[in-house]
Parts: structure tokens; C-alpha cells; sequence
């Protein structure tokens, strides 16, 4: 058992780092992702992903493997692409799903136009990618410090968001705060993706968000628990992902979405809301 | 009693379609204002226009009571029913002028919460997620939060609309409780005989004002008829509208 769970952690530093890094990831994409799924913005993470990935791969063409360049390049490409397809969607009549779908686009053929040019694209799938099992302290810091300023900003900020997720248009008779709100929520879910594409890859970090919040829906009715059992989940799957990486030599990024994608089906499987078993059990109905 | 409100000149609308066209008037304060009309008449247009939703094409609104002091109950609220969230928290956002974006919510508040949900007679439902809520229980706990808004005007859109006899009488009687506490209550309905029963004053609406005053007077056939004849379509040509001094001429 200890050579199995705790020995990989206690003989090898590197373990230790990428702990560290997927707790942190966890603790912070478990709340961001319950919002995203509550305000059905589960694919806009996808989306954003893929705006944030021109903006790291040219801050990495730039740069090469500098954590600051494809820090500071994937923050710019994203809040361009969240703040003007928010801005598009409140100004006008179209909605914040097309408009975030046109700027993601652009962004992307962009950035696969900026990164042809360059033409070097050797270490560019470690980019896209991740590297769990190479975080080094400047890394290390950068994703706690996401993480720690997601959960103050969140704390800050919850009343005005769960309102505006569950009835915008009381939000907008009562206070002005939604806008502003939303926009800290949208830069909330770039530095969050930023943070998590070190260690799991641009396309990856997404997992760690929506996985544990769609498998969560499954447990509880409860907003507060929601968010508790989805920081439960992608805590776990990182822990557990990077067990299996570790053990049977797979990549460890892929490995920890696998992980809390194994959760997400055998939420939908056994899941008391809703899920599938609870639902064809025969169970006589209640009396009222 | 001073006005709550002064329509000048009042166009709103659409892509430069007027859906409230040159509407002047008063609404005193402790008024019980019925608004009825078409559809397309312009009612729900109007609502929005007084709750600042809709900015005015032309013309302007004159408030006498800050914005905070109105409540606005959209006709379809937007309320995410899917969203994990019971019915005491529901209610509980009609705190928000008092609670803010981080106020806390003390005892005090509590049993105002309790007292809401009781008026609107859903007591035992505190912990229920609004899924579970059927639609006239989901009116009841809007009304509720209307209650805690504690405001000095309020607009309700077709409030009434799709409700059984029972909740329809539970919540009128808010409304008169409202109205009696020198409330300005204004509300768009379709249902003449409750506007006859509790509505002293109507506004027939039609783009224009047809007719705006004691209810009897207003609601006949005559001025019906002439709301039915007035609210014709939308026309997607439609000249610009000439300034308001020819107009008149």
C-alpha cells in the first residue's frame, strides 16, 4: 500500500512538485468549473482553451520554453478573446456563444498562421501538451498564486455571480454589478486555464475544470456542496492521475483527465441525481 | 400626493420601431395602475422602460423615486429553474438593496425572509430546490422576493398570467396590502374583470395612450375596439417619424 500510494511522493521530488501543482490546479478549477457549467458556458472553456493556445505558443516562438513569455502570451490571447466577445455580447444583439466562437477562431488562425511563419515547432507539443513532472519553483508559484487569488476573487465576487446565473434579469433591476462580474469571472477562467496549460497542456486544462463539476451535478442538489464534491474530484483525479502516470509509464496530463473522467461515468452511472442506476432501480413512488 | 413618475413625449421601441409612441402622462404616488392593451400594444415595453431596461428612442421618463426603490417583475422571469438553489435563497436576493454585493444577513432579516415566504404562503418550503417548484409556486416565491425588495414602486408584468383561482387570490390580496401601504403599484394585465375588481386607474394602451384614467371609463367597448383597431402591424418601411410639433398640427 505505501509502496503503491505514498512511496512515488516521498523518494521522488518531482512527484512531490507535480502534488503540489495538481492540488492547487484542483482547489481552483473545482469552483471556477461548477460556475462555468451553472452558467452553461461548459464549452466556452474549450473555446478559451483554444484562444489561449496562439498566445503561449507565440510567447514560446518568442521565447523558447520561458515561463514568463508563454505566461504573459496566453493571458493576452485570452482576455482579448473573453473581454471582446463579452464586450460584442453585451453591446449588441448577439449572443455570447457566437461571439466567443468568432473571436476564438480568429485567435487560432492567428496563431497557427504566427507559429507557420516561425516554422520551428519541435517542442511545441510539450506546449500543447504539458508538463506535470517538470514544474519548477517559478511554475509552482505561479499556479498556487492563480489558485489563491481564484479562490479570494470567487469569495469576493459569489453573490453577484450565482445571481447573475440564476436570474440575470433581477441582477440588472437591482445593481449594475453583473457586467463587471462576469468579466472578472471571464478573466478568472483564462488565468485559471493559463495555470493550468504548465502542467496539463492549453486543450488538457479544461478537463480539470468541467470533469469534476459534471460529475458533481450527479451527487447533490446543492450549490455549496457542488463546488465542495468538485474540488473533492479533481483534487483526487490528480492525485490518483499522477499515481497511475507514474506507475504504468503513460503520459501524466492525459492520465489525470482520464482519471476524473473515469469519476464523471461512474457518476452518471451510480449518481443518486439523476443518474442512470438510481433512475431504472424499481422503486415504488412516494405516497406525496 | 406628488407624481412617482411623468411619461414626456415617451417613444420606445426597437430598432427604431416605436413600440411606445409619443406617450405623455403622470402616475401619482399610491396609485394602483392597470395597464392593459393588445398584444403588441406596447405594455411590457413600457414596464421596461420605467425599470431602465430600455433606454427611450425619443422622449424622456421622469422618476421621482431612485432606482433602487423600484421593483420590476419581468413577465417570463429569466430565473434559471435548473440551477442548484432552494427556495430561502431565492427569496433571500430581495435583500439585496439592504445586503448588497457583501452585507451580511442578520436576524432580523431572517425573519423577514420567514414572514415573506409565510405571507405568500409557502412556509415548509425554505429548503426545496426551485426545480421542484410548480409555476404558481414559483410566482408565490417572486412575490415573496418582491415583498423583500421593500420598494416604492412596483411593476408586474402579467403577474396573474397562467395561475389557478386560489394562488390568483393570495396574490392580489399582496397587492392590495402593497397598494395600502402607499405603494405605487403598477401591473399589465389581460384579465378585465380583475383590472374592474382591484384596479382604480387603467392605462389602454395601443403604441399610443387610447385611453388613461378611472378604470370604468376607460375599459368600454368603444375604447376597445379603437386599442384593437390602432395596434396594427409592424411595418418595416415606416418613414421616420416627423418632429412632435407637426405632428400635433
Amino acid at each position: 500500500m505505501y509502496d503503491l500510494l505514498i512511496a512515488p511522493f516521498a523518494e521522488f521530488d518531482f512527484m512531490r512538485r507535480a502534488l503540489v501543482g495538481v492540488l492547487a490546479l484542483g482547489v481552483g478549477a473545482g469552483p471556477i468549473g461548477v460556475l462555468m457549467m451553472l452558467r452553461r458556458m461548459s464549452l466556452a472553456g474549450d473555446a478559451m482553451a483554444h484562444a489561449i493556445l496562439p498566445g503561449a505558443a507565440v510567447g514560446f516562438l518568442a521565447a523558447g520554453l520561458n515561463l514568463f513569455a508563454m505566461t504573459v502570451g496566453g493571458l493576452v490571447a485570452g482576455f482579448a478573446v473573453a473581454l471582446g466577445a463579452g464586450a460584442v455580447a453585451r453591446a449588441t444583439q448577439m449572443k455570447e456563444d457566437a461571439a466567443l466562437a468568432a473571436f476564438y477562431l480568429i485567435s487560432l488562425a492567428l496563431g497557427v498562421l504566427l507559429v507557420s511563419l516561425r516554422g520551428s515547432n519541435v517542442d511545441l507539443l510539450h506546449v500543447l501538451f504539458g508538463t506535470v513532472l517538470a514544474l519548477d519553483d517559478a511554475t509552482l508559484l505561479l499556479i498556487v498564486s492563480i489558485s489563491s487569488l481564484t479562490l479570494v476573487a470567487l469569495a469576493l465576487a459569489w453573490r453577484p455571480l450565482v445571481l447573475e446565473s440564476v436570474d440575470p434579469g433581477f441582477l440588472r433591476s437591482v445593481s449594475r454589478a453583473g457586467a463587471p462580474t462576469h468579466l472578472i469571472f471571464l478573466a478568472l477562467v483564462v488565468m485559471n486555464l493559463v495555470g493550468g496549460f504548465h502542467a496539463l497542456g492549453t486543450l488538457l486544462a479544461v478537463g480539470l475544470m468541467m470533469l469534476p463539476a459534471a460529475a458533481g451535478r450527479f451527487w447533490t442538489r446543492e450549490l455549496t456542496t457542488l463546488v465542495g464534491v468538485s474540488v473533492l474530484i479533481a483534487c483526487s483525479s490528480g492525485v490518483l492521475g499522477l499515481l497511475v502516470s507514474y506507475h504504468s509509464g503513460v503520459p501524466s496530463g492525459p492520465a489525470i483527465i482520464l482519471v476524473a473522467g473515469g469519476a464523471y461515468a461512474l457518476s452518471v452511472l451510480f449518481g443518486p441525481v439523476g443518474g442512470l442506476l438510481p433512475r431504472f432501480l424499481p422503486q415504488r413512488h412516494l405516497e406525496a | 400626493m406628488g407624481n412617482v413618475l411623468a411619461f414626456r413625449n415617451l417613444t420606445l421601441g426597437y430598432d427604431r420601431h416605436p413600440a411606445v409612441h409619443h406617450l405623455d402622462g403622470d402616475v401619482a404616488e399610491g396609485d394602483l395602475l392597470a395597464i392593459c392593451g393588445p398584444n403588441g400594444a406596447g405594455k411590457s415595453t413600457l414596464l421596461k422602460g420605467i425599470a431602465g431596461v430600455l433606454t427611450p428612442l425619443t422622449g424622456r421618463i421622469e422618476g421621482h423615486v431612485p432606482a433602487r426603490e423600484i421593483a420590476y417583475l419581468p413577465q417570463a422571469a429569466e430565473v434559471d429553474r435548473s440551477f442548484p438553489i432552494d427556495v430561502y435563497d431565492l427569496v433571500s436576493m430581495g435583500l439585496w438593496r439592504r445586503a448588497g454585493l457583501f452585507g451580511g444577513i442578520n436576524r432580523a432579516d431572517r425573519a423577514r425572509i420567514e414572514h415573506a415566504l409565510a405571507a405568500v404562503g409557502l412556509e415548509g418550503f425554505e429548503a426545496r430546490p426551485i426545480g421542484t417548484l410548480s409555476g404558481g409556486q414559483m410566482q408565490r416565491a417572486l412575490f415573496a422576493r418582491l415583498l423583500l425588495q421593500d420598494a416604492r414602486l412596483l411593476l408586474l408584468d402579467e403577474p396573474f398570467t397562467a395561475l389557478d383561482a386560489g394562488t390568483i387570490t393570495d396574490l392580489t390580496a399582496l397587492v392590495k396590502r402593497w397598494n395600502g401601504e402607499g405603494r405605487t403599484v403598477i401591473a399589465v394585465l389581460h384579465d378585465f374583470e380583475l383590472v374592474r375588481g382591484l384596479f382604480p386607474r387603467t392605462l389602454l394602451l395601443a403604441r399610443e395612450a387610447v385611453a388613461w384614467g378611472a378604470t370604468g371609463e376607460v375599459l368600454t367597448s368603444h375604447n376597445l375596439a379603437e386599442a384593437r383597431r390602432m395596434c396594427e402591424a409592424w411595418d418595416e418601411d415606416a418613414p421616420a417619424c416627423g418632429p412632435v410639433s407637426g405632428r400635433a398640427a
